[in-house]
């Protein structure tokens, strides 16, 4: 990969203590920027990516030449309107996009840090990203929002800084990993660590990469993102170029090849050594935990506005986790809205193009920047 | 503005905290927003309808009063607002019974079954009833359980529950309901609207 060159990133100086009781100082913090912040500076969005994300929500991922991940709800008109609103969004510590990480080259060694990178948590990534506020020079932010992993880092930010977002929008997450979560998490990381070029973590980023490993994490994950009937309507039982089955393991059926596809062309923009460690992040987080068993502590001290959304075919974090949210937080009387959105895409709908989903934030967010303005709220 | 939504907005006392059960499009919301000191949230179970409110930025949570009620702490609400809704339910005694949990005042609004339109349509045509405020027929209709503003007067006595206030909505004419003018109320009102306390 090239223009690494390209990526913008703050220095953080002053330790952060993690939560496995290592300190990191002086690490780099790989972030991106859409739109304007404008003088009063209460339009900034800190926008969370997910597991395989990056800080590059929309436009042209400069690295990877690819769309940014969130192209369909940041920019321009959209959802997250980078005309009204100045969208921050970084690469999470632990990630390799430009941020502090396994593939971050050590100095004395001049080889990735690898598994030498300590543990880290939701807590310490979004410890780290609340720097962000002081490098922009922003009392408070207007909102915070994320799906999936980004999601977490939400509740995470609004429970560790409770009155430094005035929205906070948790799209389809959790709490609370749930055993199923760990499980998949735990396939993927086997898959990886049992391929050969892993080597304890300490590959040379270069040649040797585990790259089948990675490829096989992520179609496996990536199974977990789509419902069953998104899959049965794509693809059903098609075959992949070919008139008949040939009696061998080729790709016969098309979702093979699709999931080959997935799986090959991510090992191109992800680290293996990074997947490890952020899906251990997600399985430690448990936000419920964190508060002695009583998840209403958590946004205890919080003035936040939350907006809840999930969806109906998604079965990796479904309804039922996203509603034990609402019910925490109508515990304490917090100011929440939650809404399902219909639709077949399963998990991955956040992602998507999904109308009634990305209509529905651009709407509440910009009737609740007005109302906040006017001091209705 | 509907003329029932202007009476409710007329219970309410300034700075409480108000609790919409089924609020729909999140119109009286919107009215006790801009014209009470109000901090009012939504529970309704259209998706559609839920979707609308969060556009307009109002806190309305997608549910089901007879399920999701219980989320909501004893007392947490100082006025719980169940507008011509009551009837919808599977089990009307279960949702009032939460409604006086969750609220320290509840306000029930139903569309009277005594009004003498029905009565003299079922007298006299010998079918169910349809009119402004009960436009469906008999199997297609959401109202699951009908009830005359004498049935749920009758329903409050027998559970113990206080009612405060009675009021009769006929037409753009509002008038008090005592228990002295109860049967005539009940045959001239199109909807009753009730101040409880448990």
């Amino acid at each position: 990969m090239s223009n690494f060159d390209k990526i913008k990133s703050i220095t953080i100086k002053q330790p952060l203590k993690l939560d496995c009781g290592k300190e990191i100082s002086n690490f780099p913090l790989a972030y991106e920027t859409y739109g304007n912040l404008n003088e009063k500076k209460d339009n900034a969005i800190l926008v969370f990516h997910a597991l395989t994300g990056d800080q590059f929500a929309s436009g042209q991922n400069p690295v990877t030449n690819k769309e940014g991940w969130w192209n369909y709800a940041v920019g321009p008109g959209k959802a997250f309107d980078t005309e009204k609103f100045f969208v921050i969004c970084a690469n999470v510590i632990g990630g390799c996009m430009g941020s502090y990480g396994p593939g971050t080259i050590d100095p004395k060694t001049n080889k990735p840090i690898g598994t030498n990178f300590p543990v880290i948590t939701i807590n310490d990534m979004v410890n780290a990203q609340h720097n962000l506020l002081d490098h922009f020079k922003i009392e408070r932010l207007f909102a915070v929002a994320g799906g999936s992993m980004g999601g977490m880092q939400v509740l995470q930010f609004v429970s560790n800084f409770p009155n430094k977002a005035k929205v906070a929008l948790p799209i389809a997450c959790t709490a609370s990993h749930s055993a199923q979560n760990i499980a998949f998490n735990e396939l993927g990381r086997q898959a990886i660590m049992s391929d050969t070029n892993w080597k304890d973590g300490l590959y040379d980023g270069k040649i040797s990469n585990p790259d089948k490993g990675l490829a096989v994490a992520r179609m496996a994950a990536h199974i977990t993102y789509l419902s069953k009937k998104g899959l049965q309507e794509k693809f059903g039982r098609n075959l992949q170029e070919r008139s008949d089955l040939k009696f061998g393991f080729d790709a016969d059926f098309q979702i093979e090849s699709y999931l080959r596809y997935q799986g090959s062309v991510f090992v191109d923009r992800f680290d293996a050594n990074s997947y490890l460690y952020i899906t251990r992040a997600m399985d430690y987080f448990d936000l419920t935990k964190q508060h002695g068993g009583n998840l209403s502590k958590a946004f205890k001290e919080s003035k936040t506005k939350f907006f809840i959304i999930s969806f109906t075919s998604d079965w990796l974090y479904p309804t039922s986790e996203n509603k034990d949210i609402v019910i925490a937080l109508n515990a304490i009387g917090a100011d929440v809205g939650f809404v399902e959105i219909k639709t077949d895409k399963g998990h991955d709908s956040f992602l998507l193009d999904v109308p009634d989903f990305l209509s529905t934030i651009k709407n509440y967010l910009s009737t609740t920047y007005i109302n906040i303005n006017e001091r209705r709220i | 503005m509907k003329e029932e939504f202007k009476v409710i907005s007329k219970l309410i006392d300034e700075k409480s905290r108000v609790l919409d059960v089924g609020c729909g499009d999140g119109i009286l919301m919107e009215y006790l927003l801009k014209n009470k000191i109000v901090d009012v949230r939504g529970l309704e179970i259209s998706k559609e309808k839920v979707k609308k409110c969060l556009s307009n930025g109002l806190a309305v949570v997608e549910g089901n009063a007879e399920y999701d009620l219980k989320q909501f702490p004893d007392l947490s609400f100082d006025y719980v607002i169940l507008s011509q809704t009551l009837q919808a339910f599977m089990s009307p005694e279960n949702v009032i019974k939460d409604l006086l949990r969750v609220g320290k005042k509840v306000i029930v609004t139903i569309p009277n079954f005594g009004h003498w339109k029905i009565r003299v349509d079922l007298l006299f045509k010998g079918e169910m009833p349809i009119t402004k405020n009960l436009p469906y027929e008999w199997y297609n209709t959401p109202n699951l359980h009908m009830c005359t503003i004498q049935d749920f007067y009758n329903f409050c006595n027998n559970k113990g529950i206080n009612i405060f206030k009675t009021i009769s909505l006929n037409g753009q004419k509002t008038s008090k309901i005592t228990p002295s003018n109860l049967k005539y109320k009940n045959l001239i009102s199109e909807l009753g609207i009730f101040l409880l306390e448990k």
